[in-house]
């Protein structure tokens, strides 16, 4: 092989092609003969009961194929979207976990719940007929945020959840961290909102779904991270069709970001339509919509508190946080704001004692599940903060005071007081690059220049941890997943050496039909352009736990490995025959397995041509063929880390703020492809600098109608907002993943928010400002500025 | 109504109801799905396509309003027999400059406008006008680098 395309090559996308120029295949591309179009009638109202619902003028209209409600649903009998994840309570008992139908039968619990589905030969008879539905609510007063929806005497969102309390979970030792605040010689504070994101994937959520009738059998093309687990939730739990009955096919998609792994009622409800009225049904949601049934983000109010000795060095941690479920629990609602935030306290510091409770409640909006990060941001955002807060209160150095409490690179593995165990990391490395790298040192210089324009700079810091690489699933499972989070890939090597890999993995963006293609390539010496990554089709691929939690290489690619290993540990045994040598005496090496110590081989290409023909082949001992499938289940998860540095620029007459430079140094393990990594980087980035400073998902308190449902009232990040970003990668091996590799996916979302929100704050520290809640909005800037200013004034 | 354009250099004709968005008629008359719908507020771009050489939103223009004029989509935007990629494709290949593909075609048709008419951009300049279309992957660096690229390729090509 001339070129290298292995490990550590930044090699061009192979799917490039497709998607430059315009020949990318999603689902709302798909046409099927005879295909009618569907439309949701959704809630107006956040909370309200259903009198009645009235489709007699509607499916009179010209074009109507059918009309559903959720009574229909009822009558087939079919189930409830079920919760993935069940956490207990601290005292041992079980979350609340109330039904949720695919479509409101009596009650509806937030503005969008989807209350009649309709079906047309085109798109606009739909609209029209679904205009035409008349629905009688019966408006019941709503309760939109997490505070108010624990107060007492609030309305109930389920009649038989009194208290709207979901769940009361706690992680680590409350005693221990009780005894020490009791040492303390300084204990900051601070409270903080994580405000609600919508995920917002440029491509909204679509469904195609044919009933064959002649096979008895249901294909449904859908928006999907994780087609496999749609196939067994659906199928098995809600409209019990075999699992040989049902295909899924989760074609290209247009990002996804976690809001398309979760098992939706717009997927159940086309599937079991298109049966119903023997013709192909799609549905594709318009943007306004998605806003309102799109699984939503974050959402958490929190107190928390660190105990510090006169030193500065870290005694204690207490977060109290009530974090928002919505309306229904979302495939994987309640593990977000627990495991996979409580677990991640501990950050990259030393903290001997942790305590955190979190209460889930219940309120009339849409439902809050994984976003990208998922916890893990909320996690790392609280933890920053208050560090910033300690370090201004005390008056050590932001650096310094992270430097002092940092879990040094010779204590991995290092056991948590959060359950998890870090295998692997070196965050000071991080840190020392970081400050290198942004000139932490010269900033002095840059704030006289900013002052000096009349701007007030700030730069911020943020070190952080994650796990990801979902899942050890005894792990997980013993947290209340409710299944293994394992992963498989085939390799199957085909008569002329060309390679096809089968993964349960989904590609949506993160390259991996290019990243894959180099595992292949490094093991098996052959160039990527002769391996071709096949996913998202339950047909072709055989199982698959899908794409999220930055999992797919540290555990799909993982899984690739061994598959492939078994690959050249057959060609080892066909060649040892051709070779007429000993098995041990065989190595494999630059795409040809030799007899060691001598000069005689066999290329890849001529054992996997004995392989097919059967020439030279010991069919006495070995099947014929070449292919290999593994499974892989990780023993830990994946510990990625990382320094990230931003600076900001704040115009204090209009609150504006400039995010002028940003640099991330991460450990993320081996670096399989640098250009798709720092890809990857960017991008996270770029959504965590949007929770930073433009989005937001504003409820009306009173009514509960979303105020920000479209891109012209939530903020989405724009080329103008974001400056050019320098990443740095360092790689601490994880112990436990093929090559080391860590995962990359969500570091950027990660780590951003505290980074630039704590910018914000240093260069309004003068002001007396120790926090700001997201967004940074130049209205909520500038009242600080001025609200500042008037108190001066008065002071004065 | 009966209209009649020129789409990718092939003349097309159609009848349409009046209410029907050129992006509609793209992708579900003629198949062109290249053309996506990201947004039903003109704010996201990924819609875009050249009407008479300018970048305009189609999922806001009614078919109708297109009427007797060239309409070019990101199918149309390799050219020759061999389908050679316009070298704004090649930039935002080389240049890692898309990940999902879903705001791809619009940016890349917004960026061959824009490069016309801006032969010599300068970053500020490209994220500028950019700022019709949202990518939610790449935050946006090396949509920006593609499109620097794309530009200079462009005016070697023009032989400026």
């Amino acid at each position: 092989m001339n070129v290298h395309t292995g490990i550590g090559a930044s090699i061009l996308r192979k799917e490039d092609r497709r998607f430059i120029t315009g020949k990318g295949n999603y689902v709302a591309d798909i046409k099927r003969p005879d295909m009618a179009m569907a439309v949701f009638l959704r809630s107006p109202h956040a909370h309200a009961v259903i009198r009645k619902i009235d489709i007699k003028a509607a499916t009179a209209l010209p074009g109507v194929v059918a009309i559903y409600t959720g009574a229909d649903l009822a009558a087939d009998k079919i189930g409830g979207l079920p919760c993935a994840w069940g956490v207990s309570n601290a005292d041992g008992t079980p979350m609340k976990e109330p039904p949720r139908s695919a479509m409101a039968v009596d009650k509806v619990r937030c503005v969008g719940d989807a209350v009649a589905f309709v079906i047309a030969d085109t798109l606009e008879q739909a609209r029209e007929a679904a205009d035409a539905i008349e629905v009688e609510y019966g408006v019941l007063p709503a309760v939109v945020g997490v505070l108010d929806a624990i107060r007492p005497g609030a309305a109930a969102v389920f009649d038989d959840i009194l208290d709207n309390t979901c769940f009361d979970w706690e992680c680590g030792d409350a005693k221990a961290t009780a005894a020490a605040f009791k040492n303390a010689a300084h204990v900051a504070k601070i409270s903080l909102v994580n405000n609600r994101l919508v995920g917002n994937p440029m491509e909204p959520r679509a469904a195609v779904a044919e009933y064959d009738a002649g096979r008895d059998h249901y294909t449904m093309w859908t928006t999907s991270q994780f087609p496999h687990v749609v196939k067994v939730l659906m199928g098995n739990f809600v409209l019990n069709i075999p699992q040989h009955k049902l295909r899924i096919v989760a074609p290209d998609v247009g990002g996804g970001f976690g809001v398309k792994q979760f098992l939706y009622a717009e997927e159940i409800i086309t599937t079991w339509a298109s049966r119903k009225v023997g013709r192909p049904v799609k549905w594709v949601n318009e943007r306004s919509e998605g806003f309102l049934s799109d699984a939503h983000g974050r959402d958490h109010v929190s107190e928390a508190e660190l105990a510090l000795d006169e030193t500065g060095k870290f005694l204690g941690l207490k977060v109290r946080t009530v974090a928002n479920m919505g309306g229904y629990l979302s495939t994987f609602g309640p593990n977000i704001p627990t495991n996979l935030y409580g677990l991640l306290l501990a950050g990259v510091y030393t903290t001997p004692a942790i305590h955190c409770e979190v209460k889930g409640v219940f309120t009339n909006t849409v439902p809050v599940d994984a976003y990208r990060g998922a916890g893990r941001p909320e996690a790392t955002f609280l933890l920053e903060r208050l560090v910033d807060v300690a370090a201004s209160e005390m008056k050590i150095d932001k650096a310094e005071i992270r430097r002092m409490n940092m879990i040094d690179a010779s204590q991995y593995p290092y056991q948590t007081p959060v359950i998890v165990k870090y295998d692997s990391g070196d965050p000071k490395a991080c840190l020392e690059k970081a400050l290198e790298v942004s000139d932490w040192n010269g900033f002095a210089g840059r704030k006289a220049d900013s002052k000096s324009r009349g701007k007030l700079r700030g730069i911020g810091l943020c070190t952080y941890v994650e796990a990801c690489g979902l899942a050890p699933s005894r792990i997980v499972q013993s947290l209340g997943a409710r299944a293994g989070i394992f992963e498989s890939a085939t390799v199957r090597v085909h008569v002329t050496g060309d390679v096809t890999v089968l993964i349960g993995t989904h590609n949506h963006g993160q390259g991996h039909e290019t990243t894959f293609a180099q595992i292949v390539s490094e093991k098996l010496s052959i160039p990527t352009d002769k391996i071709e990554i096949v996913f998202g089709d339950t047909d072709r691929v055989q199982f698959g736990l899908g794409t999220y939690g930055s999992r797919s290489l540290a555990v799909g690619g993982t899984a690739l490995a061994k598959a492939t290993d078994k690959i050249i540990a057959k060609g080892t045994k066909i060649a040892a025959h051709m070779l007429e040598a000993g098995e041990g005496d065989i190595v494999f090496e630059n795409g040809s397995f030799a007899v060691q110590g001598t000069d005689r081989s066999k290329s890849f290409g001529e054992v996997v041509g004995a392989a097919y023909g059967l020439v030279n082949f010991p069919i006495d001992v070995l099947e014929p063929g070449m292919e290999a499938q593994a499974f892989y289940d990780p023993v830990n998860f994946t510990y990625p880390g990382g320094a990230h540095i931003a600076e900001v620029e704040i115009d204090p007459d209009c609150g504006s703020v400039d995010l002028v430079s940003y640099v991330a140094v991460d450990d993320i393990g081996t670096v399989i492809n640098p250009m798709i990594v720092a890809g990857q980087l960017h991008g996270g980035i770029a959504q965590g600098v949007g929770q930073a400073l433009f989005e937001n998902c504003v409820y009306d308190e009173t009514s509960g109608q979303m105020l920000s449902a479209s891109f012209m009232d939530y903020c989405m990040p724009r080329a103008d907002n974001m400056p050019n970003m320098e990443i740095v990668t360092l790689s601490t091996l994880c112990t436990h993943t093929s090559f080391g590799v860590k995962g990359c996916g969500e570091v950027g979302t990660i780590g951003s928010p505290a980074t630039v929100i704590n910018a914000v704050v240093d260069a309004l520290s003068h002001l007396g400002v120790s926090h700001v809640d997201m967004p940074a909005t130049p209205s909520r800037i500038w009242r600080i500025i001025h609200n500042s200013a008037n108190q001066l004034r008065a002071a004065e | 109504m009966n209209i009649e354009m020129t789409v990718n250099g092939k003349k097309v004709k159609a009848d349409t109801s009046p209410a029907l968005l050129l992006s509609d008629f793209l992708r579900e008359n003629l198949n062109l799905t290249g053309t996506h719908v990201g947004c039903d507020t003109s704010q996201c771009g990924a819609c875009v396509v050249h009407i008479d050489g300018l970048s305009m939103k189609s999922c806001t223009l009614l078919a109708l309003s297109v009427d007797g004029k060239s309409v070019t989509t990101i199918e149309g935007l390799a050219k020759g027999a061999n389908a050679d990629l316009h070298p704004m494709q090649l930039a935002f290949h080389h240049n890692h400059g898309l990940q999902c593909g879903f705001c791809t075609p619009g940016m890349i048709m917004s960026a061959v406008d824009f490069a016309k008419q801006t032969p010599n951009p300068t970053e500020s300049d490209v994220r500028h006008w950019l700022e019709g279309n949202i990518c939610r992957c790449t935050g946006y660096q090396n949509i920006v680098a593609s499109v620097l690229a794309g530009a200079a390729a462009m005016r070697t090509q023009a032989g400026g």
